[in-house]
């Protein structure tokens, strides 16, 4: 059976041919269907970041290869690649990564520059999103002077903005108390009623016991366990 | 007359050329070597990532060697007082046999680097890189050039001594220096006229044959090439009297001074990159060996086609333009 | 089109907000880029102006003057050598011309005397320079004193003295009378010092000195194309000269400029990671550093030249001007008339922006090519 991304025979190893070399994630196969939320749990170490930033074509395999909507991924030269990524993907990250010195949104405008569409259109958009997360009242803010949840909602409408199929997310809740959490759960029930395909690695409990998790990964020393 | 502070520049710029297609050429070989589109190996994507820095070396030399040949022209024209019998800058080129021989390896450098930028523009919008073996090719054949142009335009800087008062009580002015040719070679007028006009004809016509007809491209391609050749001599033979409204003079560098009105860069900036665009079609019509790399060259040839056609048409009209109204009769 | 030009719009914004963001570094490294820009440009536009100056002040000299030789030295020319010379064809006047050197011991400086041709100076009377005027501390009516050649103090009415924007040429001249020049010089009487030959057509400069040669095989005819391509070589070599001591200064900034374009702060790499991740990919990375190495050279640019400009046409370029100027001992104070040609700017470019640019291309591209993924940890 293959799904929307295709994940097969996948390995990534470090420090390659020196003594201090691993693999942090050491053969998985996947396949994951279009317009789910699945979940990858574990223990830290266990590869579930480096699992994300593969599928999302942020780094290479060193083994094995990625497919995304029946087309490659892993296998593409660099150039490419960033092009399929920019329409495939929006990340966010664990520390949010803003950057410190522009606006709320800049920021969000930020990955849209490559594709170069108007600025009428893209300042437009950039606002629709960021007033359905509740932020469009803080658009002109230096994001140093954010708070947590507010950085991380800049963070999410960064990702949207170049409205992408997948939306990939790393440890989402970590620097959030639980209510914040549960408004980032909110967001991520929105997103699968939009129809986006949404990937979560976290071993937040609030995250794991959510119901709209449809599939649960469970990895353990860079391989699936559950 | 190495210290002359616009031959110094014009002699860093060379060098910093130089430097800088060394490491360029030293990826090249690794390309021809070890490329593989497939094996997304460290070596791989390290020579993918090389292609940024050769691309942007590439077109760094090409913005110098078009300052730089400025820059040589207008020199040459300010030196021209210096040597006995030298008008212009036909003159200055003229003190020693590596004068001619310079320019035409600058000239040469510039249109190797457009060429080289245009194959490579076509290569990256191709998927699998069609071009890159003969993209890099082609470097390695950019860098002997490129030392070729510097150490010739050495020799000849070297070699120029000004006609000047070596001393007090020596012997009154340089009777030893024969004066120099002040005066280009040229074809008589008529011929050179209809000659132009013939070959851009054809080239039009190819061009639109190429076009509306989807001909093949290559009549276009040769013919634009060769057009910057044509287009040049008729500049020496009679654009240039025209334009000065003096028979003799054929000077195609004074056409850039004020007194002309800069008459020159209008005429030029539209041949050179007809030019260009011209070897860079040919460039990459001989380099298209697969098929990804001749459906790549496929998509992009018509708009070139069409812009370099548009180019040579203004070209063209300009001449016939400043050949009418010109109060110079050269034809009878 | 539109999408290109979108991209360039995009591209821009961003660098600037980057510039902007890194304030104290950039500010650092564009002091020093207008400080070579400055220097180089200082010396470009000084020499220039001056040999413009040197190319209009012999422009109303005489195309051809002859000199008498003996035993390899100027020597004084008999009167019938000037007639000789008055019947060749191509030669429109013929002019013997009386001048000398005076040493002053009172301010220790040369006086160049001279009996003008253009008009009459009346016995007892001088005409001043602004340089001798000046040193002297004379003006008109007083009474200047030189000593002759048999030791006597001759009193000379000044009646004029000759205005400041002369000074190039006349800061050292002294006009007098014809009977007055030979007492204080002690040439005899018959005698010029040399002849002034204006020639109608330029091409034939040079045949009419083979003839004055032919005529007078003890002459030395010196031509002023001559005068003016040894000049202009002399002000070129001399230019050249101070910018090849300007080379140290240029190779520092070159390793600067390379040291701040690859010494990217933690900073720097984790926004260029960002950015990367977010779906930049090297080339949109490279052009926009390259952009912000661009825009710092053309602020760069425009401050130093501008710097130099004042500092050449408004100060008189206090730096250098005595590199550049000669040996007199009376300077003049001249202010340069401003003058400014694309050649200059051209090669003031070569030599400074696009040594920048390129030292800056490779660390550039290091910094461009980071992994994203590198941004995750």
């Amino acid at each position: 059976m293959s799904g929307f991304i295709e994940v097969r025979g996948v390995r990534k190893a470090y420090n390659e041919g020196q003594p201090n070399m691993f693999h942090a994630v050491d053969g998985i196969d996947l396949d994951l269907r279009q317009g789910e939320v699945t979940l990858f749990t574990g223990p830290s170490g266990s590869g579930k970041t480096t699992l994300l930033t593969l599928v999302g074509g942020l780094a290479r395999p060193t083994e094995g290869r990625v497919h995304v909507d029946g087309e490659a991924l892993s296998s593409l030269p660099e150039r490419f690649l960033t092009e399929r990524r920019r329409r495939l993907f929006g990340f966010v990250f664990q520390q949010f990564n803003l950057i410190r010195g522009l606006s709320v949104l800049d920021n969000v405008m930020l990955p849209a520059y490559p594709l170069a569409p108007s600025h009428q259109h893209l300042h437009a958009r950039a606002g629709t999103l960021l007033e359905s997360l509740g932020l469009a009242h803080r658009q002109n803010a230096r994001v140093e002077s954010l708070s947590g949840g507010e950085a991380q909602r800049t963070a999410i409408a960064r990702a949207l903005i170049n409205d992408p199929p997948v939306i990939i997310a790393d440890e989402p809740t970590a620097n959030l108390d639980s209510h914040l959490s549960e408004a980032f759960l909110a967001i991520v029930t929105r997103l699968k009623a939009e129809g986006r395909t949404v990937l979560l690695a976290s071993h937040d409990p609030l995250v794991i016991k959510a119901g709209v998790v449809d599939r649960r990964v469970s990895l353990r020393d860079g391989r699936v366990v559950g | 007359m190495l210290f002359h502070p616009a031959i110094m520049a014009l002699l860093t710029t060379d060098l910093l050329s130089l430097v800088l297609l060394v490491p360029a050429a030293a990826f090249a070989v690794q390309v021809l070597r070890h490329w593989n589109l497939a094996s997304g190996s460290v070596r791989q994507i390290r020579l993918e990532r090389a292609t940024y820095l050769v691309a942007t070396i590439v077109g760094f030399v090409l913005a110098a060697q078009l300052l730089a040949l400025l820059l040589f022209v207008f020199t040459a024209d300010a030196l021209a007082v210096q040597f006995v019998g030298a008008m212009c800058a036909v003159g200055t080129l003229n003190v020693n046999g590596w004068g001619f021989p310079a320019l035409v390896l600058k000239l040469a450098l510039f249109f190797a680097a457009a060429a080289w930028l245009i194959v490579h523009n076509i290569d990256e919008r191709a998927r699998d890189y069609p071009f890159i073996r003969a993209k890099y090719g082609l470097l390695l054949f950019i860098l002997p050039l490129a030392l070729a142009a510097a150490l010739v335009q050495f020799q000849y800087f070297l070699g120029l001594r000004a006609d000047v008062i070596t001393s007090c009580c020596g012997s009154l002015f340089s009777s030893q220096a024969q004066g120099v040719s002040g005066d280009m070679a040229a074809l008589p007028p008529l011929p050179a006229q209809i000659g132009f006009y013939l070959v851009m004809a054809l080239t039009l016509a190819a061009g639109a044959w190429s076009l509306l007809r989807r001909g093949s491209a290559w009549p276009f391609a040769l013919l634009s090439s060769a057009g910057f050749f044509v287009a040049i001599a008729a500049v020496i033979a009679f654009v240039s009297p025209y334009i000065y409204e003096h028979p003799h003079h054929h000077c195609p560098f004074c056409l850039l001074k004020r007194e002309y009105g800069y008459l020159g860069y209008l005429l030029y900036l539209p041949l050179f990159s007809a030019a260009a665009l011209g070897f860079g079609m040919l460039t990459s019509l001989a380099l298209a060996r697969t098929a990804g790399a001749r459906s790549a060259l496929a998509g992009v040839l018509p708009r070139m086609t069409a812009a370099a056609a548009a180019l040579w048409l203004v070209f063209t009209l300009l001449v016939a333009w400043f050949s009418a109204t010109s109060h110079l009769k050269l034809l009878g | 089109m539109h999408h290109f030009l979108n991209r360039q719009r995009y591209l821009l914004d961003y660098t600037v907000a980057a510039l902007r963001r890194r304030r104290a570094k950039n500010l650092g490294l564009l002091t020093v880029y207008t400080a070579l820009v400055f220097l180089v440009a200082s010396v470009m536009l000084f020499s220039h102006a001056l040999k413009r100056e040197a190319a209009l002040m012999l422009e109303a000299a005489p195309e051809v003057v002859v000199q008498k030789v003996t035993a390899g030295r100027h020597d004084l020319l008999p009167a019938a050598h000037v007639e000789a010379l008055r019947g060749i064809r191509g030669v429109r006047k013929v002019e013997g011309r009386l001048w000398g050197y005076h040493f002053d011991p009172v301010v220790a400086a040369n006086y160049t005397l001279m009996v003008p041709s253009d008009r009459k100076v009346a016995a007892g009377t001088a005409i001043l320079g602004s340089g001798v005027a000046e040193a002297r501390g004379a003006a008109v009516g007083d009474l200047l004193s030189l000593r002759t050649s048999n030791g006597r103090a001759l009193p000379l009415r000044v009646v004029e003295v000759m205005p400041h924007e002369s000074a190039l040429v006349a800061a050292d001249l002294l006009l007098l009378s014809e009977r007055d020049f030979l007492a204080i010089s002690g040439m005899p009487a018959g005698f010029y010092t040399d002849v002034a030959l204006s020639v109608a057509h330029p091409r034939e400069v040079r045949t009419v000195a083979e003839k004055v040669l032919a005529r007078l095989p003890d002459s030395r005819p010196i031509l002023r194309e001559e005068i003016l391509r040894t000049y202009a070589a002399l002000f070129d070599w001399r230019e050249g000269l101070l910018l090849v001591l300007l080379v140290t200064s240029g190779l520092a900034f070159a390793m600067l400029a390379w040291e701040k374009a690859s010494g990217l702060s933690a900073d720097e790499r984790r926004e260029i990671g960002i950015l990367k991740a977010v779906g930049w990919d090297t080339g949109d990375v490279m052009r926009m550093k390259l952009l912000e190495g661009g825009l710092l050279s053309l602020l760069a640019f425009m401050l130093g030249f501008v710097l130099a400009y004042a500092h050449v046409f408004a100060f008189g370029a206090p730096l250098f001007a005595s590199a550049l100027r000669g040996w007199a001992v009376l300077y003049p104070e001249v202010r340069l008339t401003p003058a400014v040609d694309g050649l200059q700017l051209v090669g003031l470019f070569l030599l400074t922006v696009v040594p920048y640019t390129a030292a800056t291309l490779i660390p550039v591209w290091r910094a461009a090519v980071t992994d994203p993924d590198a941004v995750m940890r």
